[in-house]
């Protein structure tokens, strides 16, 4: 497999293109919701892209829902799609397993080996390490619900 | 204009060109963005420093005197090369730094700098400020915190569907509160060239200064500063096969012997006490500290290298270029270009949205053909957001580009879509 072939695996290009969790966003709408709420705006200065990321925790489950809404490359808007599935999956610990594992990766600058029971269809971007100027695409949208998810954590302590 | 044989002289004369990228030779379309330098280029760089390196304008031991005359004779021959006085081209970092200089100098004025020799400067509420839609972010901000530090209103010329100015309400908006109208030469994205006689006329009707981006017209086409009657003007070196590191500000002699300095210290005064200073006059007023020698002797080797190439034969060949690219990606299916037709006054800057594939998408499969191309919103967000996109993919000549360059770019851009799978 090239390098670009590698780094654009059909998994991603499925992804960029079935963009799992872009939906409207609740930020601002007045539609009720979960106290345990964050929301993130991310912006790749290079070329502009952003993304907003919200996470909301339902407070009897503790379910985790993530909704985002940008305008990127596929890369990045891939990697928006392929987190919300690992989040809505695995919960806020799950996914900051899942998280530090995709930082680590990403800067591997492609020598890393991808744990794909952590990182599920995320250990596809293995080979985005190759090219440093897109690491920052695949990792926008996880910085924004980490942020997101901070939020809401800290707001679910208010109300608590 | 230049035969196929000159064009492949002068590409040797470019070391880089003969490498390869990803295992194909690099097809190099980001000119734009930064040009590559001819050999003569590096070798006044390395000559410098391996024989006359010294500090300039200070000591009267022989080295000093060399270089000091290194450092004049590129001042010289970038004058000539636009058609400028010696005491009129300032050296700066960069362009961005040159318009920086124009505009903070305006804001030293406003808050009572300069003394009654630089009243006429003087910008406050009231008082209004014009750019375009169209300009670098180097050309927007500056002027943005001059509006913001003096209370003067920010105002702008508008664009047309087709990547012109839009000027129909040019006397509405360029009126009497206008103290400066700043405007690019030509765009770095739509390769767009504007009517700067007309906008000067304008500014000149309602007494207000012009302040030309001279960065994408200065390497492409012939310029004579004087000629456009423009009242300051910036370019950057390495945009025209200089060296980084070093920019110039154009300024007519009795405006920058009145404009106040931003950058103050050494090297730009007469005397100084605990109290004050006296500054030389233009141009060492605005050249405080140590100055870029070596890239001075540098961009002095590029004017010398596109003189002896001859401007109009340059901007011959490089409408040459533009029309293929023009052409070629208007032929490609799903792509949208933003900026005029080949028939217009234009330079080969050509940028573009392709259909379904962002623009990172786009520069990454043409990287793996060897092709380097420009991704992004190319320092110009608000002229994007003006045609409804964020980002684009930027093809942008040289001297040194050929047609080959221009076909294999345009077949690897046909294959983006379907390597994407859109259709």
């Amino acid at each position: 497999m090239s390098d670009l072939q590698q780094l654009y695996q059909q998994v991603i290009l499925d992804h960029a293109k079935q963009r799992y969790g872009n939906r409207p966003l609740l930020g601002g709408t007045g539609i009720d919701r979960s106290p345990q709420f964050g929301s993130s705006h991310q912006v790749n200065p290079t070329c502009g892209d952003e993304i907003t990321v919200e996470a909301e925790i339902d407070p009897g489950t503790g379910a985790l829902t993530v909704r985002w809404d940008g305008q990127g490359c596929s890369i990045s808007m891939a990697s928006a799609s392929v987190l919300t599935e690992i989040a809505e999956d695995t919960g806020p610990e799950g996914f900051a397993a899942a998280e530090a594992a995709f930082h680590t990766l990403m800067h591997s600058r492609g020598q890393g080996e991808a744990d794909e029971d952590v990182l599920g269809d995320a250990a596809a971007f293995q080979g985005v390490s190759k090219f440093p100027a897109r690491i920052k695409c695949a990792l926008l949208s996880w910085m924004a619900l980490k942020d997101a998810l901070a939020q809401a954590h800290a707001a679910g302590g208010d109300h608590a | 204009m230049l035969s196929a044989a000159e064009v492949q002289r002068i590409r040797n004369d470019f070391p880089i060109l003969a490498r390869e990228v990803g295992g194909s030779p690099l097809v190099y379309l980001d000119s734009g963005a930064t040009a590559q330098k001819p050999q003569c280029v590096i070798d006044a760089e390395l000559d410098f420093y391996a024989h006359r390196n010294s500090a300039v304008h200070r000591g009267a031991h022989s080295l000093a005197v060399e270089a000091t005359d290194a450092f004049e004779s590129g001042r010289t021959a970038v004058a000539d090369f636009v058609g400028a006085g010696i005491r009129e081209i300032v050296w700066t970092k960069n362009a961005t730094e040159a318009l920086n200089v124009v505009a903070l100098g305006l804001a030293h004025a406003a808050a009572g700098l300069g003394g009654p020799e630089a009243q006429r400067y003087r910008i406050g509420p009231g008082d209004s400020i014009v750019v375009t839609e169209m300009e670098h972010h180097a050309n927007l901000i500056p002027w943005q915190q001059l509006a913001r530090l003096t209370g003067a209103r920010l105002r702008h010329l508008p664009l047309t569907d087709d990547g012109h100015l839009e000027l129909g309400d040019l006397e509405e908006i360029v009126d009497t509160t206008t103290k400066v109208l700043a405007f690019t030469h030509a765009s770095n994205v739509l390769g767009t060239i504007n009517p700067v006689e007309r906008l000067v006329a304008r500014a000149r009707e309602v007494g207000a200064l012009t302040v030309l981006d001279a960065c994408q017209s200065v390497p492409h086409l012939p310029v004579d500063l004087a000629a456009l009657d423009v009242d300051f003007a910036a370019f950057s070196g390495h945009k025209m096969l200089g060296p980084t590191g070093i920019g110039v500000l154009y300024g007519r002699a009795e405006l920058l012997d009145t404009l106040p300095p931003v950058l103050t210290g050494g090297s730009m005064i007469t005397t100084v006490d605990m109290e004050s200073a006296e500054f030389m006059p233009a141009p060492q007023r605005f050249e405080a500290g140590t100055q870029p020698v070596a890239q001075v002797a540098g961009l002095g080797a590029a004017v010398g290298y596109l003189s002896e190439t001859g401007m109009a034969d340059v901007a011959a060949h490089e409408a040459e270029i533009a029309g293929i690219l023009v052409e070629g990606i208007d032929r490609v299916p799903g792509v949208r270009r933003i900026g005029p037709d080949a028939s217009a006054a234009r330079i080969a800057s050509v940028a573009f949205d392709v259909e379904g594939v962002h623009a990172h998408d786009v520069g990454q499969v043409l990287d793996d053909a060897g092709i380097a191309v420009r991704v992004g919103h190319h320092c110009a967000q608000p002229l994007h957001r003006r045609y409804g996109l964020t980002a684009t993919t930027r093809a942008s000549a040289s001297v040194y580009t050929t047609a080959e360059d221009c076909e294999r770019f345009l077949t690897a851009l046909a294959g983006v879509r379907p390597f994407f799978g859109v259709s």
